[in-house]
């Protein structure tokens, strides 16, 4: 391997560059955090890189695009994968294309389809990710081809419920990235629903997960 | 100058604070303790406030050294939380603007604590975890209003210690938490214990029935309830430090809140 170079520093992990066999490749080195107990940090660390790799390699099976594993390297905490080089988050496209053309433009809503599409190609095969915010969602410049990263918290076979928390917890993110997307996530909906029998479910929990943080009894 | 008065009765305090231009200038409170092994429940929590409320009110003038033709506007906990309480509470301050012709203003609960933790510490854009009793929430401020970025999917963490609590038949006096955190200075091992974090929500109902169903087991020999009470908090804790730090990574936030009562 090349010296590695340091691309992003994210919330539980560190992102270097470097090249495996030859081929340019991403290291993903989830740092220890001293805030938990040494036991636990290890704990959730080997989980956390065991659920990634696992998911990983299911999302190609299925058709998905993710990076290809290169390598798990679970005593370094290290996964090595595939450099997806010339991508942008879903959350930068959302943005910029919010911003120059309107939140609810046509290649945003075109993008919205692409992704309710894949969502229901992972979601009829139990795959919960776990984590599905836009910033763990990569897209090329022409918003052709989207790419899942981040599986560190996904579950294999997932039901309904944890299925509508990750609908639930993309619909917020991409609300937060910009607060006129409504039409965003309507678009992803729908076609979430036309590709899958078993979306209406989804869809149906989704709807009791939304209302579950507003209607809680809140005390003290 | 600004002179507030306000009556927050939500849960099992009382209390009522008396603020000019951001300056505290009494703050009195009475908490309803409840015997060990128990929770409150609202109805006795309500008889409680109705009991103490004016007393409390006096007290709030007195030590202000603030008379009512000074007061500016009553404030007072529009909710949520628990129904009886709040409405004892709210009876009293709707009384008094109307004694006193004031203008009267509800306050969310949430946003009160947050507002209120900012006003002490000077925080400008913080990114709030709003933990207590009833409550479990990652907060903040984006696109002009307070937003949830994360939460608990099912119990609070302090109904969740509230309950570990009782459990290990903890003592109430001053507050489970507090004796659950003098139980865990002196745990030795750590337990290991379901570890829910999904996206930026936690959850904590699986830890709990872990836990109870486990615990005759565990106390016969393995663990001691120093170690139980040590393991919930560093296992639980961790989960907010991480769901925090991940809405943080994901506004661009530089400081943390932490708000409970
Ligand atoms: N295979 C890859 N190729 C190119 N860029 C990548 C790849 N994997 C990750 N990245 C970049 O690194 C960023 C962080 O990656 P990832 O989400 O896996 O790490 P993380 O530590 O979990 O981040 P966070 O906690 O912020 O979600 C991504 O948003 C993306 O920009
Ligand atoms: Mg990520």
């Amino acid at each position: 391997m090349k010296s590695p170079q340091l691309l992003k520093q994210g919330a539980e992990a560190r992102l270097y560059r470097t090249t495996f066999c030859g081929r340019p490749a991403i290291v993903k080195e989830r740092f220890k955090k001293t805030y938990r107990h040494p036991e636990l940090d290890d704990a959730i660390t080997n989980d956390r890189i065991k659920a990634e790799a696992r998911a990983l390699v299911r999302c190609r099976k299925l058709g998905v695009r993710a990076p290809v594993v290169y390598q798990v390297d679970l005593p370094r905490r290290r996964i090595v994968m595939q450099d997806l080089p010339e991508c942008s988050t879903v959350r930068e496209a959302i943005c910029r294309l919010s911003a120059a053309q309107g939140a609810d433009c046509e290649p945003l809503l075109a993008l919205a389809g692409r992704l309710g599409r894949l969502l229901a190609t992972l979601h009829a095969a139990g795959l919960v990710h776990g984590d599905l915010t836009t910033s763990n969602l990569l897209v090329d410049d022409q918003l052709e081809h989207i790419t899942v990263i981040d599986f560190g918290l996904s579950v294999a076979d997932g039901g309904a419920e944890e299925l509508a928390v990750d609908l639930y917890v993309l619909e917020r993110a991409v609300l937060s990235t910009h607060p006129q997307s409504g039409p965003f996530t309507e678009h992803v909906y729908t076609a979430y629903e036309q590709q899958w029998s078993g979306a209406r479910a989804v869809l149906d929990k989704l709807h009791q997960v939304r209302m579950r943080g507003r209607k809680r009894l809140m005390l003290g | 100058m600004v002179v507030t008065i306000g009556f927050e009765g939500s849960a099992n305090k009382i209390g009522i604070g008396i603020i000019r231009d951001g300056e505290v200038l009494s703050n009195p409170r009475r908490t309803y303790i409840t015997p060990p092994g128990e929770g409150f429940q609202p109805s006795a929590t309500a008889r409680h406030h109705q009991a103490h409320v004016l007393d409390v009110l006096q007290e709030a003038l007195d030590i202000a050294k603030i008379t009512p033709d000074q007061i500016d506007a009553v404030c007072y906990t529009k909710g949520p939380g628990m129904g009886a309480p709040l409405v004892s509470v709210a009876v009293v301050a709707r009384t008094v603007a109307q004694l006193w012709q004031k203008p009267i203003i509800g306050v969310n609960h949430c946003i009160g604590h947050i507002e209120m933790a900012r006003l002490i510490t000077g925080a400008d854009d913080p990114t709030v975890l709003y933990v207590s009793g009833g409550n479990t929430q990652v907060i903040a401020y984006s696109e002009r209003r307070y937003q949830i970025f994360g939460e608990t999917i099912d119990m609070a963490i302090g109904n969740c210690f509230d309950r570990l609590a009782r459990l290990l038949k903890l003592s109430n006096d001053p507050s489970p938490g507090y004796n659950i955190e003098q139980m865990a200075k002196r745990g030795q091992r750590l337990v290991r214990l379901p570890y829910v974090v999904k996206g930026m929500d936690v959850s904590f109902s699986g830890m709990l029935s872990f836990i109870e169903e486990r615990l005759d087991k565990w106390l016969a020999g393995e663990y001691t309830p120093q170690d139980i009470c040590f393991s919930l908090q560093e296992t639980a804790f961790a989960m907010l430090v991480e769901t925090t730090e991940r809405a943080m990574a994901l506004t661009g936030s530089q400081e943390v809140l932490i708000s409970d009562r």
